[in-house]
């Protein structure tokens, strides 16, 4: 796979830059709309459109944008695709709409978009900024996806709707699907990652990508190089994008 | 009497019933991310206090007063955002020229803020619960002080954490996380006042 490929862009995103798991960025949404696999997907897909165009369009702007100006630029550009899409669902899939509801409009502020377009769109042609957008995208979509179907499995019983655990046997633990359930299945999955990352890196691998359970202090925080909040969130980004090219290279 | 009992009512479900962090996971960031100290919880907190009170009450006025009667209500979520991000630099260049104290106490979580979803969320709410101006204010403050009251508490029990012996994968945010879980149910009991 060479480096900006298509394929190698997917594959970027959905394994190895994967913006919930690895990232861990976006994480008001992963939260708030996991209630089930469905709305996860929903969500996942949604997103996945707006990065998609909105890299794409930044991309092809990339040359007129005067780097002054950018961030605005790229908040306008953005938010004409939330709004856009927010219309569309909002004609063809109302039930989406209503279930997702005020996370749409929100999808404007989740920094996965902001993130891409500062460290990907903004400095590469379009194809490759199309297929990092998608792949993002898929990633967020797959992740989301995985905690809802968790949290609905454990919750209802059920997975895409469908019940699989039998209700004759099974007792759902309906905090689950409550506000509190997206908190502890967020925390497990974490501690698992943080439990990969310390297994690897007893083994001597490099696990740096890995930015899982950092001490949480962003005003005294002297590492913002792992750091993904705030303004900071770009120049790291635009680090580990450097690295991993050299990589490639 | 009716306004006065409904701006009580909006107050005490915006802070605690639906509170931003707990129940609607709004401004999850700076609630992760400004919580290790309760004096920093605490300034972080009225920083946003002051920001989202201000911002709901401009957006509200550009809401009824411009936008609705041009007709061009859909295009909240751009003129919001960009309203609210102009509206953090103003207040920051504003208190740094004229009010230098306040400055001191918030000056440097705004910059945290200008990207916090709560901000652009309650504006949202605001508009579709159809509130005027002044109940947006309220709606904003309340939320603000709900965010207030669960980032000072979370604070509170994470300096009494670092005392404790937590197993490995589970220092660091996850931690954090269960807590946060755990205060959750806590104010799900609140759903019993209204």
């Amino acid at each position: 796979m060479t480096n900006n490929s298509p394929q190698e862009r997917l594959y970027n995103g959905l394994i190895k830059e994967n913006p919930t798991f690895v990232l861990t960025l976006g994480m008001c949404p992963t939260l708030a709309v996991t209630t089930s696999a469905i709305n996860g997907l929903g969500m996942g897909l949604s997103t996945m459109v707006v990065l998609a165009l909105s890299n794409v369009f930044i991309s092809a702007l990339r040359k007129i944008i005067p780097d002054r100006v950018r961030i605005p630029a790229f908040i306008v550009i953005i938010a004409s695709f939330v709004t856009m899409l927010q219309l569309i669902l909002q004609g063809y899939i109302p039930a989406l709409n209503a279930a997702l509801g005020i996370y749409i409009p929100l999808i404007v502020v989740n920094c996965i978009i902001l993130g891409r377009a500062e460290a990907y769109a903004f400095k590469n042609p379009v194809i490759p900024s199309l297929f990092d957008g998608i792949g993002m995208g898929l990633g967020f979509s797959f992740a989301l996806t995985c905690i809802g179907a968790v949290r609905e499995l454990l919750g209802a019983g059920q997975i895409f709707g469908a019940q699989v655990l039998s209700l004759s046997w099974y007792t759902p633990v309906s905090i689950f699907i409550m506000a509190p359930g997206a908190f502890f299945v967020l925390a497990c999955m974490t501690a698992l990652q943080n439990k990969i990352k310390i297994n690897g890196e007893k083994k001597g691998k490099d696990m740096s990508k890995i930015q899982s359970g950092c001490g949480h202090d962003c005003l005294n925080c002297s590492d913002t190089q792992g750091c993904k909040f705030y303004d900071t969130t770009v120049k790291a980004e635009t680090k580990t994008e450097e690295v991993s090219s050299n990589e490639n290279n | 009497m009716k306004t006065i009992s409904e701006l009580l009512v909006i107050l005490i479900s915006s802070s605690l019933v639906s509170n931003v962090v707990l129940s609607q996971f709004l401004g999850l960031c700076p609630f992760l991310g400004v919580s290790k100290k309760v004096e920093t919880a605490k300034g972080m907190g009225m920083a946003l206090i002051f920001v989202i009170t201000l911002s709901s009450g401009v957006a509200g006025v550009i809401y009824t007063f411009i936008m609705v009667p041009l007709g061009i209500e859909y295009l909240q979520t751009i003129v919001f955002i960009l309203v609210i991000a102009a509206l953090v630099q103003f207040v920051e260049m504003f208190l740094k020229r004229f009010m230098q104290s306040l400055y001191q106490a918030l000056g440097i979580y705004l910059p945290l803020i200008t990207t916090n979803c709560a901000v652009l969320g309650v504006a949202l709410t605001n508009v579709q619960d159809e509130y005027n101006v002044v109940y947006s204010m309220v709606n904003g403050f309340a939320t603000a002080l709900g965010f207030t009251i669960s980032i000072v508490i979370l604070a509170g029990i994470r300096e009494k954490m670092e005392y404790n012996d937590i197993p490995e994968s589970f220092k660091g945010m996850p931690i954090v996380m269960i807590t946060a879980g755990l205060m959750a149910i806590a104010f799900c009991g609140f759903s019993g006042l209204l």
